[in-house]
This record gives structure tokens, C-alpha cells and sequence, in this order.
């Protein structure tokens, strides 16, 4: 050992130290995605061996030296139906199960925290609902489900957390979603998996799992002065959609008071549940997601408002339980003299012309 | 074709060996080499089904999510000039078809005067269609290049097509999604167009070769898959008319 | 009892046939207007080779490159280009290509007891599309290059990227056409040339993978054609098709991608079996066994290879529900290859084994598909998925199939096939070395790349975190003895030309009609048109043929 340099030695050591084989399980479908993943592993090194073994012997039995003739055989109907059947029941068995997990993984539960993720080229932005914003970073609690809303100002990305074994791509145009409840406390990687351009292996960040308490704690300390309520709030104020949409009965756009999550009738005769999506299209083609009984004349916004702005503003209306806080925002609007300050700070939501 | 079979069995009869001029090397008969051009022909005609396959595909998505675009962006289109297109592209197949009836007759004059017939009426088709094209531009209605709403968000202003169908403004994020509409008229259009120049390049090349008598010894190979091809522009026509131009044009 | 099957006639007297395909017209004009398809077929052994080097001199940049974490050999955007292009080729220039136009140009008319393919011209067309294709990639690769990935994913090609996409889609675009004409010709030849006698189930089972992927590459390739063509019109004119603030959808270019894309990597693997089938059976002196399932499963991958393209959208925000369809129909498709694996295993079963090189490739393309094809259960299965995809898990799966599977089964036919195809063999010791040296160096580079996969490091990533990089170090060092074991076969197989041991015509005793011709053939084949009588790997049949050959002599 003497003969190798000690700078060597210690890269060496280091090397072999810093290598992990697997990666560790901290979020609640973790360990049920490993079951499968396990159990495939084992079929397959069930199969291949199996499939060694016999190429293996035969050759060994059937070398021309020991069987220098060959008995020409057909085929066997029976052994074909063998090989056909059992690998289909195992590959029915992963199907099912996969489809449990995939299920599982991408239909959040009702009670989640919801966190907003905006994928650019080349950085992951997260928004947390008191409007903490994380550059390639996410914080989120143990122990509690959160789902994750993407989107993407640009091109397809992929948000991905190997540990909590959950990926979702980040769409141009629209939201998808994801969920996962760590388990862990740690600092796990977050990469972008879907091929983005010039730095995508620079578009990785941390997830910090942190205790419900000390989650709290770095809310308080990282909080940006308002919600992402409030700045929808300050948006919905400044691009004047309570002109029309001020629950007055004679209101030219429907009541956006707890219209989140509740049914509506479209102009078309079909019915849609309310939701993230919805409203996003809402604001950006207004003219297909017409509520029955309105005219179709609400502009777009579409090249108006960020996609951050877009956020702010679904979270806006999806705190609006009350119509207080809509009259409110219409007074303020009209009456207050600072408004005008205020609409200029909610001009960070909307795109700079 | 069953004459043409019987033609091709006939010389073989004759001697094994004596091979017609036209018939290749490799193959054993020209029954044979008939049937594998033939056969060949249609493959790739089901290409040319999947080539196109991809574009009626992005239409039947899109028209279904801008079905308002679609419909306003179908009355821009000149139902006069489609009909007269659709006709004489079908009298062009009838020429062509004759073509081919020639060709097995062995009339060389009567074949190069339907090859003729064919060849100018893919030019005509080809002019209606430049003259459609010439009136996108001028309404600049050339998605990329030239676009602009106003025949959309305010429709009165373009009189011609307001006074017939009197169409309501449409709103701004649907009136965007004309353009798309536009892009697979051009797009399916275009492609088929292409189809069509391709095609009267080859029919120049056949009038020539009829002349000379090339197809009027029994030998109709050629002329049949290219009867098949023409055919086949003429069928993807008769698609795409009914979709760009007639489908729900009178829905509101 | 010696452990060869290799009969070859008296070195000493033995010299190649006087007139042959190579020598009956010289001039590099009787090459370049050939319609001889085995000649086609040597021009697209050298082209496809030439390309495949390119492709391996990408693919050593990117395993030096990912030898440290950081991105320190080439900037991120050079590493960027350089991942795609090796995509690019290796795929349209080299895998889709490589047996059917080679071996399979060379074969499929011999097999049928035919004088060319159907189409001769078609088929000098397709390689001169081949060659401006190759020549347009080539040509942009020195211009500056591509870095959309071999996916060409819309809106980063379209709006995003300011890299030769233009060029390199239509040389994509042309190579398209290339392959549609080769399908086409394959499928009328099989259809419409076959020799008296040869009926669907006498054909050898190489004709059957060949008519199978034809079918995918005549009905799939033009799905790719109009989707770059839309690429180029959105990034010339800006036409918005894909583009979602016009209101277009990117992923419906999935979709159209995809539907290509899946089927081609059947397009890649199947002639590929075809090999393998041929290989198994002269070498174990047995028929094949189960033939109908081997023949029937090339068929099914066919048609199932259809409708299980969406499993590359899984995280991608389809419907759950359209998860499920296809997810299932893709557990489908993985039985015809198990059945595949089992009847190839089967066959030695009572045979008589000898290892010469092709086998020895054909052992090699066994255990690694196994490896490959079992590992895609994982990524079909909706689950693990969702943590696997878009990681170097796919990236080891996809190169177990492609490299272990088909560049395996490449190597295996041309070694097979060298014989038939110059009339000389090749040197058996040294290539057995290739052979082994190559299933080593291919399992060092990419089993790791299955556990970095699991790890979560991601594809396409010139710098990754650090505690990857003993995997990835391992990985380039495999690298560097696989490519050892590419290197050699060229040269010992460029060697063989001049100095080979004569062949004669059938070294390997088999039964294949393109082996009861001199080697190398006559440019027409046959002197005349065979009448068979007997069904494909008959080895009684061919003794019986010997025994009369020592009567009449």
C-alpha cells in the first residue's frame, strides 16, 4: 500500500465513500414503488438466469463433440403455450400493480398543500401558497402531502425528485400535477429530466424535508411581505377584472366568489368542475370556457400576464370565499388614493410589454 | 389487368426465353413483373395515406377545440372555385382513366390525347387553385407571413363574405386560432398541390413517350400506376374538399 | 470429432469463382449505376460502417466528457450537440439501415430464390437518398451542428434552439424516404418473387423478421416525414401547429413522433432477430425450433409495435386512463420477444453446438436482449416508470436492445455472411477474441448506467452531482474496450479480403437456398431458377443433396 502516492489514496477513498448504489427512500410511495421495482428485479433475474442456464447446458450437453447428430425436432405446442403464457401473467401482474402506483402518484389527496413550480429555461421557480418564491430550491414539511402544480414558461421540463421517486413534466400551456409526503428530513436533488436546451444539467436544485416546525419557521423567515392571494389580488385590482367580475347583479362577468371547486354550465351545454386548469384557461382564451348566461366578451390575457401572474391570480380566486374581500378589492381599486402605487407593484405578474 | 395478363401469358406460350423488350431481367414473367409494380404501387400509395394521415389527424384536433375558428375560417373560402376544382379534377381521372382503357387498346393517339386532356386539367386545377391562394394573400390571410384578423374580429368589414353568411365577431383568442385553421388549409392544400406538380411533371414525360409509342405495345405498366397515382391526388381531394370547404360552413 | 462445422475446399487448389458480382464489370461507374442488390448491399456495408464510425467517435466524446462531473472537456451546449448527433446517426444512419439494407439487400433475394429485388432502380434510389441524407447530416454536423436531442421535442426545436434543425430534419426527412423504399422493396419481393415451391412457411425466418419491420417502415416513416416537415414550416413560417400560445399542441408532436419512433425501434431490432434465427439453427444443425411462433411473433411485434407508441408520453400529462390502455398493450408486445428468447434457447436443445464466431455474437445478442427487453417491462409498467424514464436507466434499456441486441446481431450476420458475400473467411481465432472483448467492454459501459438510472441521474446531462461519477468511470472505461472490439473486426475482416482461406460455397453446411451457390454469387443469382421442395433448415434434405453430389461426381 506504501507504494501508492496518499493524494491517490485519499481520491480513492473518497471515491468509493461518496458512490452510493441506491437511492434513499423518503416519501411515502417511495417504498411501494421499491416493492415493485424489487419484484421486477427478481423476475427478470429469475428469467435471465433461466434463460442462461439453458443456452448454457444445452451447449455444454449438445456441443457437436458429445451429440455430433442433431435430432431435428418440430416444436412443441405445449412449450410454447408455457413460455407464452407465464411471462404474460407476470407482465399483467407489473401492469396492474404499476398502474395502482401510477395512480397512486399522480391523484393528489384533497387535503394537500399546494405548492406552484414554474419551469424556464434553465431554472426550476417555486411558489408556495404565502408566497415564499424558491429559485432551485423547494422546502416542504415531512409528513404531509404536497402536490406540486407545474408548468412551463418555454419548453417541456421535467421535474423530478429521484428519493421521493416522483416525476412529472412541465408542460408549455398547461398544468400538470404531481404529489408526494416525504418522510425523511434531508436534502434531496431535484433535477430537470426532460431535455431542455443548452444548460439543462444546470437546471437542478435541493429539496430540503424539513420538520413540520422548522417548515414553519422557514416560512416566516423567507416570507416576501404578501400571499400569492394578495398579489393575485393587486393583479385582478390593476388589469380592472373587477369591472366586470364584481358580484353585482348586473355584474357583465360571473361571480367569482366560491367559484373554485364548484360546477359550471358553459355556453356550450357542458359542465366542467372548476380547478386550476379551468381558471387558467379562463383568463388566456376566455372565449371557449364561457359560463352559460354571459356574453362572450371577456378579452384575452394571453401574452398579458406571466405565468406567475396567472398563479397569483387562480390563487386569488380560489380564496374567494366571501364576496368581502372582491368588494373590497373594487372599492380599494376606485376609491383609495394609493391604488396607484399598488397597481404598479402588481405589474410584476404581467409580462413587460 | 386481366387482358394485360393474358397478353403477357401469350408471349410466354411463344417461348420461354424470348423476353419482351420491356419486360426486366429479373423477373421470370411479365404477368410477374406486372403484378409486382402494381403491388408496389399500392404500398406506397398506403405511405402516402399515413404521409397525409399525419395532417387530417392535427385538423380533426384541431377543428374539434377551435371548432368557431374553423367554421369562420371555412366561409373565407371560395365554394365556387372548390366545386369547379373538385369537377375538374374528377374529369381529369376520367381522362386518365381512359388513358390507361387506351393504352391496353393500343390507340396511341387516342392515349396521347388523354394524357393531354389530363395534363391540362391538372394545369387549370393547378391555376383555380393559384387564384385561391392569390386571394389569401390579398386578404392577407397567409398564416406567418401575412396574417391579420380584421375579417374575423370585425367581419362586417369584409363585405363580400359578410353579406352571405353575416358572421359574428369573433373574440380575440378565437379569431388567433383562425391562423391555425389557415395553416392546415395550406398545409393539406400545399401538399397536395406538390402532389399534383409532381404528377404533370411525370405526364410530361409520359405524353412524350406515348408519342413514341411506348405504351401501345402491351406493355401498361407505367401508365396503370400512374393512372393508380392520379388517382389517388384525385381521392385525397375529394377529402380534403368537403373538410376545408363544406363541412359546418353553415353552422351559425 | 472435430468442434467446427466449417467445411472448406483444398487451399491449394481451391480459387474463387472466375465471374462473380464483383468482377463482372469494374469501373467505379458499374458500382455507382448498379442495380445489382448485392452490390446495393456492399455499397451500404461501406457507407453504414463509415457512419457507424462517426457515431462511436460521438459516443467516446460523451463518455469522456461524463468521465468527470463537471462539463470540463466541451462546453454544455458543445455536449449538447454532440449527444444528438450520436443519435442521430447511429439511429437514421446506422441502426434503421444496418441489417435490412446490408445482409437483407444482400439475402432476402437469394433466400427467395430470386435474381434482384423486385425494384432494382427503387433500390439504388433508396441508397442515394441514403447518401445525400448522410451527407446533408454531415454537412450540418460541420456547420455548427444540432442540439435538440435525436427527438427533435417541439417547442425547443421549433422556437428555442438556433442550431441547424432545418438541415438535419430533412436529412432525417430524406434518410425517411430511404428506408420506405427499402420496406417497399423487400415487401413486393417477398409477396411477388418468391421461387417456385417457396411458400410463406418455407421462407427462412430471416425473410419473416425482414417482412415485418418492412411493414413497420412503410407504414411508420412517412408519420415522421410530415412531422418534420411541420417542424420546418413552424420554424421557417412560424406557423404555430406545436407552438401553445397559438394555440397549437406539443404534444400532439409527441404523438406523431412517437408513432414513428416507437415502431422504429422494431424497425431496429427485428432484422436483427432475423440474423439470429439464421445463425442458431447452422449452428446447432437444427431446425428452428417452434418456427410458426418465431415467424407469427415477428409479426405480432408488428402489428402491436402500432399501438403502444404513447408509453413514451407517461409523465407527460396524458390521461390516466390512456396510461392504462397502453401500458397494457405494451406488456402485449414483450411477449412475442420472450417467446422469441425460448425457442432460440430450444433449438440447441438435442442440436449439435459448435461456437464459431456467429454463434458466439448470437450467444452474446441472447443474454443482452434478455437484459434489454426485460428492463423495457420496467418502462412499460405505468409505476416505476414514472422514476425510471427520462433517466440513464432508459439509456442503459435502450442500449441493451440496440447495441447488445442489434449491433450484436449486425456483427454476428456480417461474420456469418462474410463467406457468401467476398468468397473468403474470416480469421475464426482473432474474431472470437472481438467477439468475447465486445460482450465484455458493452456489459462495463452499460450495466452501470442501470444503477445510475435507479440513482435518478438524468439524461442528457453533461455534468452530473459527484457521488455518480465511480459509475460513470466505469462506464468510460468499458467503453474504451468496446470500442477495441469494433475496431477489431475491421481490420481483420479488411485483412480477409486479400488473405482469407478460400470459402467455397457453403462453409457452414447450411441450408439457406443463398448457400447452394458459389461465393461469391453470380450477378444473377442462380444459374437457374432453384424449384424448392423442402422446408426451411432441413439439414436431411441437405445431406441427401451432398449424397447425390458424390453420385453424380
Amino acid at each position: 500500500m506504501s507504494h501508492i502516492s496518499p493524494v491517490l489514496w485519499q481520491f480513492l477513498v473518497k471515491w468509493m465513500t461518496d458512490f452510493s448504489l441506491f437511492p434513499p427512500e423518503a416519501s411515502k410511495i417511495a417504498p411501494q414503488m421499491d416493492a415493485l421495482y424489487f419484484f421486477m428485479v427478481l423476475v427478470s433475474l429469475i428469467g435471465l438466469t433461466l434463460v442462461i442456464l439453458l443456452v448454457v447446458a444445452f451447449s455444454l450437453l449438445y456441443n457437436k463433440r458429445r451429440h455430433p447428430v442433431a435430432v431435428q425436432i418440430e416444436g412443441s405446442t405445449l412449450l410454447e403455450a408455457t413460455w407464452t403464457i407465464i411471462p404474460l401473467g407476470l407482465f399483467l401482474v407489473m401492469f396492474v400493480w404499476g398502474a395502482l402506483i401510477y395512480f397512486r402518484v399522480y391523484t393528489p389527496p384533497n387535503n394537500a398543500m399546494n405548492v406552484y413550480v414554474v419551469g424556464k429555461q434553465w431554472m426550476w421557480k417555486a411558489e408556495h401558497p404565502g408566497g415564499q418564491h424558491e429559485i432551485n430550491a423547494l422546502h416542504v414539511p415531512i409528513n404531509e402531502p404536497v402536490q406540486i402544480t407545474l408548468i412551463s414558461e418555454d419548453v417541456f421540463h421535467s421535474f423530478s425528485i429521484p428519493a421521493f421517486r416522483v416525476k412529472r413534466e412541465a408542460i408549455p400551456g398547461r398544468y400538470t400535477s404531481v404529489w408526494f409526503e416525504a418522510t425523511k428530513v434531508g436534502k434531496y436533488h431535484l433535477f430537470c429530466t426532460q431535455y431542455c436546451g443548452t444548460d439543462h444539467s444546470h437546471m437542478i436544485g435541493w429539496v430540503y424535508a424539513m420538520t413540520p416546525d422548522d417548515y414553519q419557521k422557514w416560512l416566516n423567515s423567507s416570507t416576501s411581505g404578501s400571499s400569492l392571494a394578495q398579489n393575485g389580488e393587486r393583479l385582478f385590482a390593476s388589469l380592472s377584472c373587477s369591472a366586470c367580475h364584481n358580484s353585482r347583479p348586473d355584474a357583465r362577468g360571473p361571480n367569482l366568489v366560491g367559484v373554485y371547486g364548484s360546477k359550471l354550465t358553459l355556453t356550450d351545454g357542458s359542465s366542467i368542475t372548476v380547478d386550476d386548469a379551468y381558471l387558467r384557461q379562463a383568463i388566456l382564451n376566455p372565449s371557449q370556457h364561457v359560463t352559460q348566461g354571459y356574453a362572450p366578451i371577456m378579452p384575452t390575457y394571453q401574452g398579458q400576464i406571466s405565468e406567475e401572474g396567472v398563479i397569483d391570480l387562480v390563487q386569488y380566486i380560489k380564496n374567494l370565499d366571501t364576496d368581502y374581500r372582491l368588494k373590497q378589492t373594487t372599492t380599494t381599486t376606485t376609491l383609495l388614493p394609493e391604488s396607484q402605487g399598488k397597481a404598479t407593484s402588481a405589474a410584476k405578474g404581467m409580462v413587460k410589454q | 389487368m386481366p387482358e394485360n395478363t393474358a397478353i403477357a401469358g401469350a408471349t410466354e406460350v411463344e417461348g420461354h426465353h424470348e423476353h419482351p423488350p420491356y419486360q426486366r431481367h429479373h423477373f421470370e414473367t411479365m404477368g410477374q413483373q406486372n403484378d409486382a409494380t402494381n403491388f408496389a404501387m399500392w404500398l406506397f400509395l398506403l405511405t402516402e395515406i399515413m404521409f397525409f394521415g399525419g395532417l387530417f389527424t392535427a385538423y380533426l384536433i384541431y377543428r374539434n377545440w377551435y371548432y368557431p375558428a374553423f367554421v369562420q375560417g371555412s366561409h373565407q373560402l371560395s365554394i365556387f372555385w372548390g366545386t369547379l376544382n373538385t369537377a375538374v379534377l374528377i374529369t381529369s381521372s376520367f381522362t386518365m382513366a381512359m388513358g390507361v382503357w387506351c393504352a391496353e387498346m393500343r390507340k396511341k393517339s387516342a392515349l396521347v390525347l388523354c394524357l393531354v386532356l389530363t395534363f391540362v386539367l391538372g394545369l387549370v386545377f393547378l391555376g383555380i387553385k393559384s387564384i385561391e391562394y392569390h386571394e389569401k394573400w390579398e386578404k392577407h390571410h397567409v398564416p406567418g407571413l401575412r396574417y391579420n384578423l380584421d375579417s374575423f374580429l370585425n367581419p362586417a368589414s369584409d363585405h363580400e363574405v359578410y353579406q352571405e353568411y353575416h358572421d359574428k365577431p369573433l373574440p380575440l383568442d378565437m379569431a388567433r386560432h383562425t391562423e391555425l385553421y389557415f395553416f392546415l388549409y395550406f398545409a393539406m392544400t400545399g401538399m397536395h398541390a406538390l402532389h399534383m406538380i409532381i404528377g404533370i411533371g411525370i405526364l410530361t414525360f409520359m405524353i412524350i413517350q406515348a408519342q413514341r409509342g411506348a405504351y401501345t405495345t402491351g406493355h401498361v405498366t407505367f401508365v396503370e400506376n400512374f393512372g393508380l397515382y392520379w388517382h389517388f391526388v384525385d381521392i385525397i381531394w375529394i377529402f380534403l374538399f368537403p373538410l376545408l370547404y363544406l363541412i359546418s360552413r353553415h353552422a351559425n | 470429432m472435430s468442434d467446427t462445422i466449417v467445411v472448406l475446399p483444398d487451399q491449394a487448389t481451391a480459387r474463387l469463382p472466375k465471374t462473380n458480382y464483383l468482377n463482372k464489370e469494374n469501373g467505379l461507374l458499374s458500382w455507382l449505376l448498379t442495380g445489382d442488390h448485392k452490390r446495393i448491399a456492399i455499397l451500404y456495408l461501406i457507407s453504414i460502417t463509415f457512419f457507424f464510425f462517426i457515431g462511436g467517435a460521438l459516443a467516446s466524446l460523451i463518455r469522456l466528457e461524463l468521465l468527470t462531473p463537471q462539463s470540463d472537456l466541451m462546453a454544455t451546449d458543445t455536449y449538447n450537440k454532440v449527444f444528438s448527433m450520436h443519435g442521430i446517426i447511429m439511429i437514421f444512419f446506422f441502426l434503421v439501415p444496418s441489417v435490412p439494407a446490408t445482409i437483407g439487400n444482400f439475402f432476402i433475394p437469394m433466400m427467395l430464390g430470386a435474381k434482384d429485388l423486385a425494384l432494382p432502380k427503387i433500390n439504388l434510389l433508396s441508397w442515394y437518398l441514403y447518401m445525400a441524407a448522410g451527407t446533408l447530416a454531415i454537412y450540418s454536423m460541420i456547420v455548427g451542428g444540432v442540439d435538440t436531442g435525436w427527438t427533435f421535442t417541439t417547442p425547443l426545436s421549433t422556437h428555442y434552439v438556433n442550431t441547424h434543425v432545418i438541415t438535419t430534419g430533412l436529412a432525417v426527412f430524406i434518410a425517411g424516404f430511404s428506408s420506405i423504399f427499402t420496406g417497399l422493396n423487400f415487401i413486393v419481393t417477398i409477396h411477388k418473387m418468391r421461387a417456385p415451391g417457396m411458400t410463406w412457411f418455407r421462407m427462412p425466418l430471416f425473410v419473416w423478421s425482414h417482412y415485418a419491420a418492412s411493414i413497420l417502415m412503410v407504414l411508420g416513416t412517412p408519420v415522421l416525414a410530415i412531422a418534420l416537415v411541420l417542424i420546418v414550416l413552424e420554424r421557417t413560417i412560424g406557423i404555430g401547429v406545436f407552438d401553445p400560445t397559438k394555440g397549437g399542441d406539443p404534444l400532439l408532436f409527441q404523438h406523431l413522433f412517437w408513432f414513428y419512433s416507437h415502431p422504429a425501434v422494431y424497425i431496429m431490432i427485428l432484422p436483427g432477430m432475423g440474423v439470429i434465427s439464421e445463425v442458431i439453427s447452422t449452428f446447432s444443425r437444427k431446425r428452428v425450433f417452434g418456427y410458426t411462433a418465431v415467424a407469427f411473433s415477428s409479426v405480432a411485434i408488428a402489428v402491436f409495435g402500432f399501438f403502444v407508441w404513447a408509453h413514451h408520453m407517461f409523465i407527460m400529462g396524458i390521461s390516466n386512463y390512456a396510461v392504462l390502455v397502453f401500458s397494457l398493450l405494451t406488456m402485449l408486445v414483450a411477449v412475442p420477444s420472450a417467446i422469441k428468447i425460448f425457442n432460440w434457447a430450444f433449438t440447441l436443445y438435442k442440436g449439435s453446438v459448435t461456437f464459431e464466431t456467429p454463434m458466439l455474437y448470437a450467444f452474446g445478442f441472447m443474454g443482452l436482449f434478455t437484459i434489454g427487453g426485460l428492463t423495457g417491462v420496467f418502462l412499460g409498467t405505468a409505476g416505476t416508470d414514472i422514476h425510471l424514464t427520462e433517466t440513464y436507466f432508459i439509456v442503459a434499456h435502450f442500449h441493451f436492445v440496440m447495441v447488445g441486441g442489434m449491433l450484436m446481431a449486425f456483427l454476428s450476420g456480417i461474420h456469418f455472411y462474410w463467406p457468401k458475400m467476398t468468397g473468403r473467411m474470416y480469421p475464426e481465432k482473432i474474431s472470437q477474441l472481438a467477439a468475447v472483448v465486445t460482450f465484455i467492454g458493452f456489459n462495463f459501459t452499460f450495466f452501470p448506467q442501470f444503477i445510475l438510472g435507479t440513482l435518478g441521474m438524468p439524461r442528457r446531462y453533461a455534468s452530473y452531482p459527484p457521488e455518480f461519477q465511480v459509475l460513470n468511470v466505469f462506464s468510460t472505461a468499458g467503453a474504451s474496450i468496446l470500442g477495441v472490439g469494433y475496431l477489431l473486426p475491421v481490420l481483420y475482416l479488411t485483412w480477409s479480403l486479400k488473405y482469407g482461406a478460400i470459402a467455397g460455397n457453403n462453409p457452414w453446411q447450411a441450408t439457406g437456398l443463398e448457400w447452394q451457390t458459389q461465393s461469391p454469387p453470380l450477378t444473377e443469382n442462380f444459374t437457374e431458377i432453384p424449384i424448392v421442395d423442402h422446408e426451411a433448415y432441413d439439414y436431411e434434405w441437405l445431406e441427401r443433396q451432398k449424397e447425390k453430389e458424390v453420385a453424380s461426381a
